[in-house]
């Protein structure tokens, strides 16, 4: 480390700890107290960390297979995953799915949900490259920055729309820019009970199937890139564009394919979240995205196990943030991650910076 | 088989290619050599489609390429190892080896093909596994020619093979080089080391500042005064 770096370090962690930290409920021994005197809420705090950092983590995804291949933050991503989210409700809407709706009725409306949030989020994600970031391809790099900040504006207002077309879709609730609660149909059974195990620890089958979506699409996904010839595809595109030219590739399918599996994997993850949260509401494709951005930084962009990682970590942080710091004060801490990612360690956790040899 | 009629080719603005036209008949070993920035690897891009002529034509057995997409350029029969050798990094060497088999869908074909390409280059079976990126840089050579093999070109496209490589590593290649025209591939080598570029070649252009200003079989260009002079070091 340069000494420079090592100013910037101790400036930075003095003034999140020093300055923010009690601000910021950063208070070590009532912390220490708290995790002593119910353990159980830290373990309880865990598993909610875990389940909605994958669900981070598969958003984070999105960003980091985009920026892999052509080296775009795509600022819509978080918003096209609220987008998954509403077209999940309306078809929980259009099945008539209420809270507590027995478990087997709502198998049918949930994979059809998956179906048609994954399908809605891949054919919105081709057509904004297609139409809003290919044509500036060769432009410099900002171009289309700019150009998917302005996509997400346009998809949060389709969420506002969308939100108040409540005389066609009952489920949308009163107002349009309120959140909208999402039918709660995966049942709650404790398992560890089920097990006979005596825990204050809730692990519901809600919890399981949630976790289990989540890490299936992880692995899928793994396994596409690393074993098929297109996810291979994708990979030499990454790595070398010209040489994956050069090789026979075509590249514009690989970008289509790349668009259309980040954004089949945000509208999955937006009906998870509406699964698990229960509550979905226009502008939470922004902080999501957010976050998820955070997540793919932390775990190195472009690299796929990072986003995992990254997303995880995000949950996590931000559920015992929640829990033991201050809600209120979560956003900072995870952003207070970011930049002190930034400054240290540019390329993230797992990101390679494998010199390339002349 | 491959001929460039008049070809110009544009950076922007920039005339890289003022016209040029070469030819390379079935089986020959044809070499362009010329100073840094005089057009080869334009050249070589733009036969494979990387970069676009504005004017003249690119006949690939009697098939206009100029408006062939690059992957169709390909599985027509034309690989390229390119500058700068743009191996995978992060792909272990037999993953970069399939890559350079994409366009196939014979398996038998590709086994044997590999199989080839081992006995032309052992050292890659040895380090079969390991990454790309980890290679030394004659490795990596080596895994560039390669991995373009696996095509299975008819056209094989070398550029620049000595660069950056020790003497004795240079003569691996160029060794390799031959025993790849002997088996029937058709070459066309970009070279800076005229020298040893005229050795395995039949024929040679020269290439200045995005013109042809001399050409003729490999014998005359070595004993022709000007190339001497400026390509091979004499005085």
């Amino acid at each position: 480390m340069k000494p420079w770096q090592k100013i910037v370090l101790y400036f930075v962690i003095a003034y999140f700890v020093l300055l923010l930290g009690p601000i910021a409920g950063f208070d070590l021994p009532r912390i220490v107290q708290d995790i002593i005197r119910s353990p159980s809420v830290l373990v309880t705090q865990l598993l909610v960390g875990l389940i909605n950092g994958a669900i981070i983590a598969i958003i984070a995804l999105g960003y980091t297979l985009v920026y892999g291949i052509i080296e775009l933050i795509n600022f819509a991503h978080g918003d096209l995953y609220m987008l998954g989210g509403f077209a999940a409700l309306t078809v929980m809407g259009a099945f008539g799915m209420q809270d507590g709706a027995p478990f087997v009725t709502a198998i049918i409306p949930m994979l059809v949900a998956l179906l048609v949030s994954a399908g809605l989020c891949a054919g919105l994600n081709v057509l904004t490259e297609r139409y809003a970031y290919r044509p500036l391809r060769n432009a410099p790099r900002l171009a289309p920055l700019i150009s998917a900040i302005g996509v997400s504006f346009i998809f949060q207002n389709l969420g506002l729309f969308w939100g108040g077309l409540k005389s066609f879709i009952p489920i949308m609730g009163n107002t349009a820019a309120a959140p909208k609660s999402f039918p709660d149909l995966l049942p709650r059974i404790d398992l560890l009970e089920a097990m006979g195990i005596q825990t204050k620890v809730d692990f519901t089958l809600k919890d399981l199937i949630v976790l289990v979506v989540a890490v299936s699409l992880m692995v899928g996904l793994n396994l596409f890139i690393q074993r098929t010839p297109a996810g291979k595809a994708m990979r030499a595109v990454a790595q070398n564009r010209d040489a994956a030219k050069i090789v026979g590739i075509d590249v514009d399918q690989v970008i289509v394919m790349t668009f259309l599996i980040g954004g089949a994997l945000a509208g999955s993850a937006g009906l998870l979240v509406g699964l698990y949260n229960n509550t979905i509401v226009f502008t939470m494709g922004f902080t999501a995205g957010l976050r998820a951005f955070t997540a793919a930084v932390l775990g190195g962009i472009g690299n796929i196990t990072g986003a995992m990682l990254g997303g995880v970590l995000i949950g996590l942080l931000s559920a015992l943030s929640d829990q033991y710091l201050s809600s209120r004060w979560t956003d900072a801490w995870v952003f207070g991650v970011l930049v002190l990612i930034l400054v240290f360690r540019p390329s993230g956790l797992l990101g390679e910076n494998l010199q390339e040899k002349v | 088989m491959l001929e460039l009629i008049d070809v110009y080719t544009y950076y922007g603005n920039i005339q890289a290619l003022k016209g040029i036209s070469i030819h390379v008949e079935t089986g020959e070993v044809v070499t362009l050599i010329g100073s840094n920035g005089a057009g080869k690897t334009t050249t070589l891009r733009t036969i494979q489609g990387l970069l676009r002529p504005k004017q003249g034509k690119i006949l690939f057995e009697g098939k206009d390429l100029s408006t062939t997409s690059t992957q169709e350029i390909v599985r027509l029969g034309i690989a390229q190892s390119p500058e700068g050798r743009m191996i995978f990094p992060r792909m272990t060497v037999l993953e970069n080896l399939e890559m350079g088999a994409f366009q196939r869908q014979d398996k038998l074909g590709i086994k044997s093909d590999m199989e080839r390409v081992f006995l032309l280059f052992p050292r890659l079976q040895e380090r079969m596994t390991q990454k790309g990126g980890t290679l030394s840089g004659g490795e990596q050579q080596m895994l560039a020619i390669a991995r373009a093999l696996m095509a299975r070109p008819r056209l094989l496209l070398l550029d620049e093979p000595s660069m950056g490589l020790a003497p004795m590593l240079v003569s691996q290649i160029f060794s390799i080089i031959q025993e790849i025209s002997a088996q029937g591939t058709t070459i066309l080598l970009v070279e800076q080391n005229a020298r040893l570029a005229l050795t395995v070649a039949n024929r040679g252009y020269v290439l200045q500042t995005g013109e042809i200003v001399l050409t003729g079989n490999a014998k005359e260009l070595q004993a022709d005064p000007t190339v001497r002079k400026a390509y091979l070091g004499d005085e």
